[in-house]
């Protein structure tokens, strides 16, 4: 619907005809259909989210073996609130509580990767398919990655005694009622919107010029096509664009509609997300360099491994 | 009583701590209002994420922005 009414005011409202219109129209259909997804999935998060919270999980989590807690640690990474400022107490509470730390690990991969900005914007853009393959292969890293973690001796690189809690985990269970469940989930939508529209609509504008005016060739020729590199250089150029996935992510889908394969998008995508610098050095305040940089190789490894799985078959 | 506010200065603890100030002031009540930033006792509070609000060594909620509204009916 809004892709034929966008189309009606630019080619017949306003009048306009050939390239530029076409990036108009792309940009006007674009930014109003992310808009309102993000909006819609943000909001539907952030209410599943007021019956969560991250010591909810603990409590859960605490007391399960390695591969099931790497499971559901990985699971749980999807629905609960993850900021970078808060890796440092997330990651000290969790081994606080004895949860194993490749346990720990696999929902600090989880929670960046599978949040709730990359979701909406990827079955906004890609559809429903793509989201699910991201979300699917999402967890299976963090599930591998956090087990394999668990292999190493971590524990040593741990730089700060964590005492381990004494007694019960007790939950502050909130009791709330659904219209304050409602008013605060709105209230969390509002300002994650506000923080993330004008990186859309700046996204969405570069997209629509290379759209309207970037030739196919050009883009095939600088994203690597289908050469071996194209992969790694995905991931290494994800790194340092975190915390703008909201900006990213219209630009990959020009670029896979101009000839960028999907499993490199896929890495790249992925290694905005889950590869932040910002967090490695907040982590390092606690963690041994050694740990991070081993944390990062798995990661990094994993992401490239699902991009050229899906440039060989897809 | 005494309100501690948890949170090692990210964004949302000081908008926390603002909204407390204004609750207190509009109770009239006596209030110490104490800012906590260790995270050693961060971690003894077995609260992960921040802002956290301790009423009288209490955990009354984590992780959010209470209204002055919410922060007054737990005075």
């Amino acid at each position: 619907m809004w892709h034929e009414l966008s189309g009606q005011f630019v080619f017949e409202t306003i009048g306009l005809e050939g390239r530029l219109a076409d990036a108009i129209h792309f940009f006007i259909y674009d930014t109003i259909k992310i808009w309102f997804l993000l909006i819609t999935i943000i909001f539907g998060v952030s209410l599943l989210r007021t019956w969560f919270n991250t010591e909810m999980v603990r409590a859960y989590l605490a007391g399960k073996g390695e591969f099931t807690g790497n499971i559901l640690a990985a699971l749980f990474g999807i629905i609960t609130p993850f900021c970078t400022c808060s890796a440092i107490p997330l990651f000290l509470g969790f081994l606080q509580a004895r949860i194993p730390i490749g346990v720990t690990f696999s929902f600090l991969i989880s929670a960046p990767l599978n949040n709730e900005i990359a979701i909406a914007m990827l079955f906004g853009l890609f559809g429903f398919k793509v989201a699910a393959i991201y979300i699917a292969f999402g967890l299976a890293v963090a599930i591998i990655g956090g087990w394999l973690i668990g292999r190493t001796n971590a524990e040593q690189y741990v730089l700060l005694d964590v005492p381990a809690l004494s007694g019960d985990l007790h939950v502050t269970a909130t009791q709330s009622s659904f219209t304050e469940r409602l008013r605060e989930a709105w209230n969390a939508t509002y300002d994650i919107f506000k923080k993330i529209y004008l990186w859309v609509l700046v996204g969405v504008a570069v997209g629509a010029w290379f759209h309207g005016y970037i030739p196919a060739e050009l883009i095939a020729e600088y994203t690597g096509g289908d050469a071996w590199y194209a992969v790694p250089l995905a991931v290494l150029m994800g790194i340092p664009m975190y915390s703008s996935a909201a900006g990213v992510m219209p630009l990959v889908e020009v670029l896979t509609e101009k000839g960028m394969l999907l499993g490199s998008a896929l890495s790249f995508m992925m290694a905005v997300t889950a590869l932040s610098l910002p967090e490695a050095i907040i982590l390092k305040q606690v963690l041994h360099v050694r740990l991070i940089a081993t944390f990062f190789a798995i990661i990094g490894i994993g992401i490239m491994a699902i991009g050229f799985l899906f440039n060989m078959i897809l | 009583m005494k309100i501690e506010i948890l949170g090692t200065g990210c964004k949302k603890c000081n908008e926390l701590e603002a909204k407390v100030k204004q609750a207190v002031a509009k109770s009239g009540k006596f209030v110490q209002i104490e800012k906590v930033a260790d995270l050693q006792k961060i971690m003894a509070y077995g609260v992960m994420s921040t802002p956290g609000l301790v009423i009288d060594g209490e955990v009354k909620s984590t992780g959010k922005v209470l209204s002055t509204a919410e922060i007054l009916a737990l005075l």
